[in-house]
């Protein structure tokens, strides 16, 4: 490896520098705040506080964003791969032209739109209703958990399918015509050929994705109000009524070792890949 | 060894009697199975089309209607009166459409100073620790950003940036920088570098050659993350909801005030302004952003 480029550290510092005051500091901040007592010195007290008022809180965001995540991935494998090794080509051709849409609308709009859609008197129980399969009183409002996930999927698979779909498009034709031509279902080719080829990309959308969904705090505010809720409407809600940064702030710490564990994840692949090239 | 011969003939008549039986119903069972096939397809097509622009359809139905309770499964009544409302130019909305759109193009501007030098530094310079480099990028995305964004807001106000634009602006910008850096990075390492280097060849300045050659060919990958930072301003709530407040009204904001206002009508047209941009993008995006520099993302 040759020495490394004091050019290209100069190149990168004002970025870096951005981080460092606009991310790091407000991290050193938020640490300190956590394990600070009142009267100075270290202390955990914050942090019993935080787990006697949200322990079910920080339980239901786990449940939530790696139950988000994994049907994220599923959905956005299934519909990657049906434009990739699909052999109906209005299908194909419908469904490129249709997964995208919700790409770019922003989290907030689409909370708004689901508080809508899928409240009881919405427009999904309405047409179900209205299509005559299901009674009305069998409507219920699915603004809870259930919207809140349905709400991070809908955003975060063409978000994931855009990358993957890219990724397996650059991929060499000639492999997968083997696989097809040597009797592979097309299922299995998409498991055991298309896709650990494109398990990194993979790995960085779902990673994005969960990091991402963990910290919205729009659509647990707006798609499900009621208690349980998610860190995010929690530390919120310490800031504004109470102006209780301490214990925000051990949620906040909370939440930093969830998303570390994705950190971990995509750290521990990379290393991994770059051990094996 | 004999009865192997003997038994192979055989085996492989049965076989091919086997399948002159099943070829029988098979004609018209295959025409029935794509038959099935098909309705199943396009049964599964009209679902997915149903929850992808179902949300959407009620956002558009809320938006045009002036009156809508309970029993009713549609308004029960249409008019534009609220969109009358929106768009009166001293109404709240256009303001906030215009200071949305002023900070996002203000972080479009920031990110990209910052990020075109640290692409090109990560994709074709030597640094060290690269892959730490990378990850924090990812950082204040990776990290709940409300937890961030408290502290931030603590520490803006002691430096009176609390409720300005600009502070607003860093923030946004701060957040973007992970899709702007990890984006023209990937855009700078798909640029074919012999490229470069016939360039240089021919007697190109080390300059010249990233003005002509390597920014140009990376060009339509620092646009697609110029776009996804403008986006990502746009559509920014949370850092706005603790730093802007309560000065700058940017369209989420408002958009959230007047939802749990329980003005749906109000909150559904400014949802719709929001998703004009958000649409335009999404149809152009596969211009900007192709596989070859997807592919290299994050890497």
């Amino acid at each position: 490896m040759a020495r490394p480029s004091l050019f290209g550290l100069l190149l990168i510092a004002p970025a870096l520098a951005m981080i460092g005051a606009l991310f790091l500091y407000p991290l050193g901040f938020s640490l300190a705040s956590a394990f600070t007592a009142p009267g100075g010195g270290f202390s955990l007290m914050h942090f019993d506080k935080a787990y006697e008022l949200y322990s079910t809180d920080i339980l239901f965001t786990l449940f939530i964003v790696i139950t988000s995540t994994i049907l994220t991935g599923i959905l956005s494998v299934t519909i990657a791969g049906i434009l990739t090794l699909g052999e109906t080509p209005w299908l194909v051709a419908a469904l490129r032209n249709l997964y995208r849409w919700p790409l770019f609308i922003p989290f907030i709009v689409a909370a708004q739109c689901m508080r809508t859609f899928l409240a009881k008197n919405g427009l999904m129980n309405n047409t179900i209703v209205g299509m005559g399969l299901m009674e009305p009183l069998q409507a219920t409002s699915l603004l809870d958990w259930r919207g809140i996930i349905i709400t991070f999927v809908w955003k975060q698979v063409p978000f994931v399918t855009l990358m993957l779909a890219g990724a397996m498009a650059s991929l060499d034709r000639a492999t997968i015509e083997a696989g097809r031509n040597l009797g592979a279902s097309r299922l299995r080719v998409l498991i055991e050929l298309v896709l650990p080829q494109v398990s990194q990309t993979l790995l960085v959308g779902l990673v994005l994705s969960f990091v991402t969904m963990l910290s919205v705090l729009s659509v647990p505010m707006m798609v499900a109000g009621s208690q349980p809720t998610m860190l995010t409407v929690d530390m919120a809600f310490r800031i504004n009524s109470y102006g209780d940064y301490a214990t925000a702030n051990a949620l906040g710490v909370i939440s930093y070792l969830i998303s570390g564990m994705a950190a971990w994840i995509y750290l521990r692949h990379n290393v991994k890949r770059e051990a094996a090239a | 060894m004999t009865g192997n011969l003997h038994t192979l003939p055989s085996a492989s008549g049965h076989t091919r009697l086997r399948n002159l039986r099943a070829e029988a119903p098979s004609a018209s069972g295959a025409r029935f199975w794509s038959f099935g096939g098909t309705v199943l397809k396009i049964l599964g097509l009209a679902v997915f089309a149903f929850l992808l622009f179902g949300p959407l359809a009620n956002l558009v139905l809320w938006s045009v209607a002036e009156r809508w309770y309970t029993p009713f499964k549609l308004p029960v009544s249409y008019g534009t009166r609220y969109w009358e409302v929106v768009f009166r130019p001293t109404g709240d909305a256009m303001s906030s459409l215009m200071t949305s759109v002023s900070i996002a193009c203000l972080t479009v501007l920031v990110a990209l100073a910052v990020s075109v030098p640290a692409g090109y530094a990560l994709a074709r310079l030597k640094l060290p620790w690269r892959t730490a480099l990378m990850i924090l990028f990812l950082l204040p995305q990776a990290f709940p950003s409300v937890a961030i964004y408290i502290n931030v807001a603590r520490v803006f106000y002691s430096l009176g940036l609390t409720g300005t634009i600009t502070g607003v602006v860093l923030v946004h910008a701060a957040h973007g920088l992970v899709y702007s850096v990890w984006i023209a990075a990937a855009a700078f390492a798909a640029v074919d570098r012999d490229l470069e280097l016939a360039a240089r060849n021919i007697g190109a300045s080390p300059l010249r050659t990233f003005f002509t050659i390597t920014l140009p060919l990376a060009m339509p990958g620092i646009m697609a993350s110029a776009i996804f930072v403008f986006l990502e301003s746009l559509d920014e709530f949370t850092g706005t909801f603790f730093v802007g407040v309560p000065q700058v009204t940017t369209l989420p904001l408002l958009l959230y005030n007047a939802s749990m206002g329980g003005n749906y009508q109000i909150a559904s047209i400014t949802a719709l302004i929001l998703l004009v941009p958000s649409v335009l993008f999404m149809i152009v995006i596969e211009r900007f952003l192709k596989a070859d520099v997807l592919s290299k993302v994050g890497q």
